[in-house]
C-alpha cells in the first residue's frame, strides 16, 4: 500500500507539474513524451484547432485546456504502465486494493481499453465532441513499429523457424480463409436478407466490399497478441504459433486490403484475370520484398554495431533508429512494414547482442521494452477513447452479430482444419486443446481498427458501420476473450510453458542430441530439418559471423560456454549473497581468510580462485591441478572465525587507509563514453596497495613453511581476482606497461612465475621484497619511530605520495598491529590477522639498517 | 502390395525387425533400400563387417518418434523409442568404455569434439566438472545412468532424440 500512495503521490505531483508547466510554454506541446506521443499530439492539436476555428472562439479555450489534461493524463498513464502497471488507482481510486487481483483476472489490455472508454466520456462530456480518435496515420507510423521492434528483437529463433512451415500456413492460408469465408458469408447473409433490420434501411454494399471489410477483418493483431498471451503462459509451441502468425500475416493482410481496395474503386465489371494475377503478385512482392528489406536493415545493424568499439554510447541507438528506418522504408516502397522490422529485429538480434557492450545490451532491451509498453497502452486507450463518438456508431443488429459470429466461427474452423493438414507433418502434432487456444487466441485488434478507418468514405458508404462493427469485434476479442483466456487454458489444462532452469548436463545432451539427430539423418539419407539446421549452422558460423561479428565476440558464442558462464554468475552471486546476509562481505575482500584457509587446505581454496576467476573473465588460468572445482561455499567456514574480531579492526583500518584525494575529481562529461568518474591516481594507488598485500601475504607464506608452486601460482591469481574490478584491472595493467622496461629483469633468480606475475602487474619493480631470500635484511628498512614521524607527515597528501610510490602506514596502524608496522607491511587492511608464525619470524630479524632515501621508502 | 510383400522377403528376419523396433514394413523397405546403397561393397555389413541390417535399423529405431495410440496397447516388451532406451543410447554415447559410467575423462573426450577449437582445455576441464558435479548425485566422481536420467528428467527426450521421417 505504502508503494501504492507513493506512486500516486508520484503522479499526481507529476500531473500537477506538467499541468503548470504547460501554460507556461504556451501552446507548446509537452515534450516529455517520445515524439511519436508528440506528433500524434500535434496532429490532434491541429485536428482540434480546426475543427474549433469555425466556431465560436470561446470554446477553444476549453478545448486547449482538455488537449493539456489529456496529454498529461497520458503521461501520467504511461508512468502508471511503468510504475508496477497500477492501472485502476488513476481510473479508480477506491478500488486501489483490489487492484491486484482485479489485474490478475482481467488482461491488462481489456482494463486499458475500459480505461480508454472513461477518458473519452471526459473528454466527450467536456467537448461534445470527439476530438481524440487514433488515427490511422499515428497508428501505423508511430505507435506500431515499436511494438513489432520489440516482438522481432526478442523473438526466440530457433522455436520460431522450426515452426516456421506451420505458422506460414496459418499466416497465409489461414488469413486468406479468414478474409474469404467472412466476407462471402455476410454476402450471402445480405442476398438472403439477414441484414434487413437495419436502422437505416438496407445495406449499400456489394461483394467486393464486403471481401475489403473481411480482409480487414481477418489479420490477428500482433498488438492484443503480445497484450493478452503474456499474462497467460502457455507452452512455447502454441504461443509461438499464434504469435509468429499473428506476425507474420501482416503481409498477407496489408495484400489482400490493397488488392480489395483497388477492386472497389475499379468496380466489379473491370476485374479481369490479369488483375487477379497482378494481386496473386503482388502478394509475393510484398511479403517477401518486405522481408528482404528488413533483413538487410538488421544485416546494416549488425555490420554498424561491429565498428562501434570506440563509441559504445550511440550503440542502441542504431537499433532504434534503423528498425524505424526499415520499417519506413517499406512502407514507402508499398511492401509490408511489419513483416519488414520484425524481419530487421530477428535478423539482428544475434549479433547485436554479441556485438555490442554488455551495458548496452541492457539499455537496447530496457528502452525497446519501454517503448513497446509506452505504445501498447496508448494504442489500447485510445482504442477505448474511439468508442466514444457518436458519428461511428451506426448500429445494424444483424451486421454486427453476423460478423462476430463468423469471425470466431471462421477462425475455428480454419485453425483446426488447417492444423489437421500441419499435424499429419509434425513430428509433436498440435493437441486439441493447443488448436482450441490457438482458435480462441485470434484476437482482431487496432490493426484492424487502423484499416477500417482507412477506408474511403466515397467508394464505401457504409464505412462507418464498418468502423464501428470492427470495433465492435475488436472489443469483444480483447476484453471478453481475453478475459477468459486465462481461466480457458486453466480449465483445458493446457501444457504451459514450464520455468527451466538450466544445467549443464542438460544443455550438453542436448547439443549432442543435435548433433546426432543430424548424423542419423545422414545416415538413413533423408534431408530433414535437422540436416538443413545444421548446414546453416555451418554457413553462418563460417560466412555470417565472420562478416558480421567482432572478431572477440565470434569466439564465445557456443551456448555451452554461455551456461556454463551463467552458472558460474549465479553461484558468485550466491556466494555474495550468502555473505552479505551474514553480515558481512569482509570474507571477499579480506584476504587473509583465505590465507589463513590456502594454508589449511590449499588445493581447495586454489580451486575457489580458478572459479571466481573464470567467473569473472571466462579466462581459465593454466593450472596444474587437474580439475578446478566450483564450490564456492569453502570460504564460509574460515569468515564465521575471523569476522569478529575483523570487523573491528578492519573498519577502523579502512577509516584509515581509504584513499583520501584531496579534491581532485575531475567530474567529466562526455558524451561518448559513459566511464564511472575515477581519479586515475586513485586506480594506481589502489592497484598499488593491493600489490603490496600480494607481496605481503606472499612473502608471509614464504618464510613460513616453503610454499609448493600451487600458492605461488595463487598468489598470481588472487591478483587478478583481487583488484577492485576486473576494468581497473586491464586499466593498471595498460598503464603500467611503461614500466614494464628492462627492469623487471633484474629481480631476477626468483620464482619464474612468481615473477613473471608481478612484473605483468608492474608494481615494485625495484621493491627489495621481491627478493626476499636473497637479502632478508631490507625487510625492516624502516624502523617503527621513523615510521611514524614520517608517515604522520604523509597521511595529509597520499594522493601525491602515490606518484612517487606507495603510501605509507599511518601511526594508529602501530596501535593496532605494533609488530606489524615496523616491517615492510605499511597499508594492509589486513594486517593484524597476519599469521602468527609470520610474526615470530619478524620478531627474530634482526635490527634494521638505516632508513633508505624516501624515494626508495615509498616502494618499501 | 505384392511387390512391396515381395521385397520384403529379401531382407532378412523382417517380421522379427518389425516387432522389435516397431517400423512398419514400408519403414523397413526404405531403410533397407538405403541399407543397401549405404553398403557399397554389397558385403551385408557396414563399417568394417560390424553393422549388419538388422542392427542398422535397431540403432535407427532408437529415433522413431513415439506414437502416443500404439504404446498404449502394452506391447510385451519395450520398443527401442521408448524414453529410458532413447536416454541408453544417448549415455552410450558418452560412456566410452561400457563401463556403465559417465567418467570425467569420457565427458572430456565428448566436450572436446563437440566443442573444438573454440574453448581453452582448462574450460573444458571446469565446464565436465562442473556437469559432473550437477548430476553425481553419490560422489563417485561419475554419472551413473540412474544419475544421468535424473538429471534429465526434463528433457523431453521423446521430442529431441527423434526424426520426422521415420515416424
Amino acid at each position: 500500500m505504502l508503494r501504492c500512495g507513493y506512486a500516486l503521490f508520484w503522479l499526481l505531483g507529476s500531473v500537477l507539474l506538467i499541468c503548470v508547466v504547460s501554460p507556461v510554454k504556451g501552446e507548446a506541446v509537452v515534450t516529455h513524451e517520445g515524439s511519436h506521443l508528440k506528433l500524434s499530439k500535434s496532429s490532434h492539436s491541429n485536428e482540434s484547432q480546426h475543427g474549433h476555428s469555425s466556431n465560436a472562439t470561446g470554446i477553444p479555450i476549453i478545448s486547449f485546456k482538455w488537449h493539456h489534461v489529456e496529454t498529461s493524463y497520458l503521461v501520467a498513464f504511461w508512468m502508471i504502465k511503468e510504475k508496477k502497471k497500477y492501472i485502476l488507482p488513476l481510473a479508480n481510486r477506491e478500488v486501489i486494493e483490489a487492484n491486484h487481483h482485479v489485474t490478475s483476472v482481467i488482461p491488462e489490455s481489456a482494463l486499458l481499453i475500459c480505461f480508454g472508454f472513461i477518458l473519452g466520456g471526459m473528454i466527450w462530456a467536456a467537448d461534445k465532441v470527439q476530438t481524440f480518435t487514433l488515427t490511422p496515420t499515428v497508428f501505423f507510423l508511430y505507435l506500431l513499429p515499436q511494438v513489432i521492434l520489440d516482438a522481432g528483437y526478442h523473438m526466440p529463433n530457433k522455436l520460431f523457424f522450426t515452426n516456421l512451415g506451420g505458422i506460414l500456413v496459418h499466416a497465409v492460408i489461414g488469413t486468406c480463409w479468414n478474409a474469404a469465408s467472412l466476407g462471402l458469408s455476410l454476402w450471402g447473409c445480405q442476398m438472403g436478407g439477414a441484414m434487413g433490420i437495419s436502422c437505416t434501411g438496407d445495406l449499400d454494399i456489394g461483394l467486393l466490399q464486403y471481401l475489403l471489410f473481411g480482409s480487414l477483418m481477418a489479420a490477428v493483431d500482433p498488438v492484443a497478441v503480445i497484450a493478452v498471451f503474456e499474462q497467460v503462459h502457455v507452452n512455447d509451441v502454441l504461443f509461438i504459433m499464434v504469435f509468429g502468425e499473428s506476425l507474420l500475416n501482416d503481409g498477407v493482410t496489408v495484400v489482400l486490403f490493397n488488392v480489395f481496395d483497388a477492386f472497389v474503386s475499379l468496380g466489379g465489371p473491370k476485374i479481369d484475370a490479369a488483375e487477379i494475377i497482378k494481386g496473386i503478385v503482388s502478394f509475393f512482392v510484398v511479403a517477401f520484398g518486405g522481408s528482404l528489406v528488413g533483413l538487410g536493415f538488421g544485416l546494416l545493424i549488425s555490420l554498424l554495431t561491429r565498428c562501434t568499439k570506440n563509441i559504445q554510447i550511440i550503440e542502441p541507438g542504431f537499433i532504434f533508429v534503423l528498425g524505424y528506418l526499415s520499417y519506413l522504408t517499406a512502407e514507402m516502397l508499398s511492401l509490408s512494414a511489419i513483416l519488414s522490422i520484425v524481419f530487421c529485429g530477428m535478423c539482428c538480434q544475434k549479433y547485436v547482442r554479441a556485438n555490442m557492450d554488455e551495458n548496452s545490451v541492457q539499455t537496447v532491451r530496457y528502452a525497446m521494452k519501454a517503448f513497446a509498453n509506452g505504445s501498447e497502452t496508448i494504442i489500447f486507450v485510445f482504442l477505448g477513447i474511439s468508442a466514444i463518438d457518436k458519428v461511428i456508431w451506426v448500429w445494424n443488429t444483424g451486421f454486427i452479430l453476423l460478423t462476430l459470429l463468423f469471425v470466431l466461427v471462421y477462425r475455428f474452423i480454419g485453425v483446426f482444419f488447417l492444423t489437421w493438414i500441419l499435424n499429419r507433418f509434425r513430428l509433436v502434432p498440435l493437441e486439441f486443446v493447443d488448436q482450441v487456444i490457438m482458435s480462441y487466441g485470434g484476437l482482431r485488434g487496432a490493426v484492424a481498427y487502423g484499416l477500417a478507418v482507412m477506408l474511403d468514405e466515397n467508394k464505401i458508404k457504409e464505412k462507418n458501420l464498418m468502423v464501428c462493427t470492427t470495433l465492435i469485434v475488436v472489443y469483444f476479442t480483447v476484453i471478453l476473450q481475453g478475459i477468459t483466456m486465462k481461466p480457458l487454458v486453466m480449465w483445458l489444462k493446457v501444457k504451459r510453458a514450464a520455468v527451466t532452469e538450466v544445467s549443464l548436463l542438460e544443455k550438453l545432451t542436448n547439443k549432442m542430441f543435435n548433433h546426432t539427430l543430424v548424423a542419423i539423418e545422414d545416415i538413413s539419407g533423408q534431408i530433414g530439418h535437422n540436416y538443413m539446421r545444421s548446414k546453416w549452422k555451418y554457413f553462418e558460423e563460417n560466412w555470417m559471423s565472420w562478416i558480421l561479428m567482432k572478431p572477440s565476440a565470434r569466439k564465445k558464442q557456443d551456448q555451452l560456454l554461455d551456461v556454463f558462464h551463467q552458472l558460474n554468475l549465479k553461484d558468485a552471486m550466491e556466494y555474495v549473497t550468502e555473505g552479505e546476509r551474514r553480515g558481512s562481505l569482509e570474507f571477499v575482500r579480506n584476504e587473509n581468510s583465505i590465507i589463513d584457509f590456502k594454508k589449511k587446505s590449499e588445493s581447495e581454496s586454489f580451486d575457489i580462485n580458478n572459479a571466481n576467476i573464470s567467473n569473472d573473465h571466462g579466462v581459465m588460468s593454466n593450472t596444474r591441478d587437474p580439475i578446478p572445482s566450483v564450490s564456492l561455499e569453502m570460504h564460509e567456514q574460515t569468515m564465521k572465525a575471523v569476522r569478529e574480531a575483523e570487523a573491528i579492526n578492519a573498519h577502523h583500518l579502512l577509516d584509515q587507509h581509504l584513499y583520501k584525494s584531496r579534491k581532485q575529481h575531475r567530474h567529466r562529461f562526455s558524451r561518448s563514453h559513459f566511464d564511472i568518474n575515477r581519479d586515475e591516481k586513485e586506480v594506481q594507488e589502489i592497484f598499488q596497495r593491493t600489490m603490496r598485500n600480494r607481496l605481503e601475504s606472499f612473502t608471509s607464506a614464504k618464510m613460513g613453511v616453503k610454499p609448493p608452486k600451487t600458492i605461488v601460482k595463487h598468489t598470481q591469481k588472487e591478483q587478478q581476482q583481487k583488484m577492485p574490478n576486473g576494468k581497473s584491472m586491464d586499466k593498471a595493467k595498460t598503464s603500467y606497461s611503461g614500466d614494464e622496461g628492462s627492469e623487471g629483469d633484474s629481480a631476477s633468480g626468483y620464482d619464474q612465475s612468481y615473477m613473471r606475475a608481478t612484473y605483468r602487474a608492474g608494481a615494485g619493480i625495484e621493491n627489495p621484497a621481491f627478493m626476499p631470500d636473497l637479502d632478508p635484511m631490507d625487510l625492516l628498512q624502516i624502523p617503527p619511530w621513523l615510521a611514524e614521524s614520517e608517515l604522520d607527515s604523509s597521511m595529509v597528501a597520499l594522493s601525491h605520495r602515490a606518484q612517487v610510490g606507495l603510501p605509507r602506514t599511518p601511526s594508529n596502524l602501530r596501535r593496532l598491529a605494533p609488530l606489524r608496522i615496523s616491517t615492510r607491511s605499511t597499508d594492509s587492511f589486513t594486517l593484524e590477522n597476519i599469521p602468527d608464525t609470520q610474526q615470530m619470524d619478524s620478531d627474530q630479524l634482526p635490527p634494521p639498517p638505516p632508513p633508505r632515501p624516501p624515494r626508495d621508502d615509498g616502494y618499501v | 502390395m505384392g511387390s512391396s510383400s515381395s521385397s520384403r522377403n529379401k531382407i532378412p528376419n523382417a517380421q522379427e525387425l518389425m516387432d522389435q523396433t516397431g517400423f512398419s514394413s514400408a519403414h523397413l523397405l526404405r531403410l533397407y533400400d538405403r541399407f543397401e546403397c549405404l553398403d557399397r561393397d554389397n558385403r551385408g555389413y557396414l563399417r568394417q563387417d560390424t553393422v549388419d541390417f538388422s542392427s542398422f535399423v535397431r540403432i535407427l529405431a532408437h529415433f522413431r518418434p513415439t506414437d502416443r495410440n500404439r504404446n498404449k496397447e502394452g506391447t510385451q516388451q519395450e520398443l527401442p523409442n521408448s524414453r529410458t532406451r532413447k536416454l541408453k543410447f544417448a549415455f552410450q554415447l558418452y560412456d566410452l568404455d561400457r563401463d556403465g559410467k559417465i567418467s570425467r575423462e569420457e565427458l572430456l573426450q565428448v566436450l572436446r569434439a563437440m566443442l573444438g577449437l573454440q574453448v581453452t582445455e582448462e574450460q573444458l576441464q571446469s565446464i565436465a566438472e562442473r556437469a559432473i558435479q550437477e548430476a553425481d548425485l553419490d560422489k563417485d566422481d561419475a554419472i551413473s545412468f540412474d544419475e544421468f536420467k535424473k538429471s534429465l528428467e526434463k528433457v523431453d527426450i521423446d521430442t529431441k532424440m527423434s526424426i520426422g521421417f521415420l515416424k
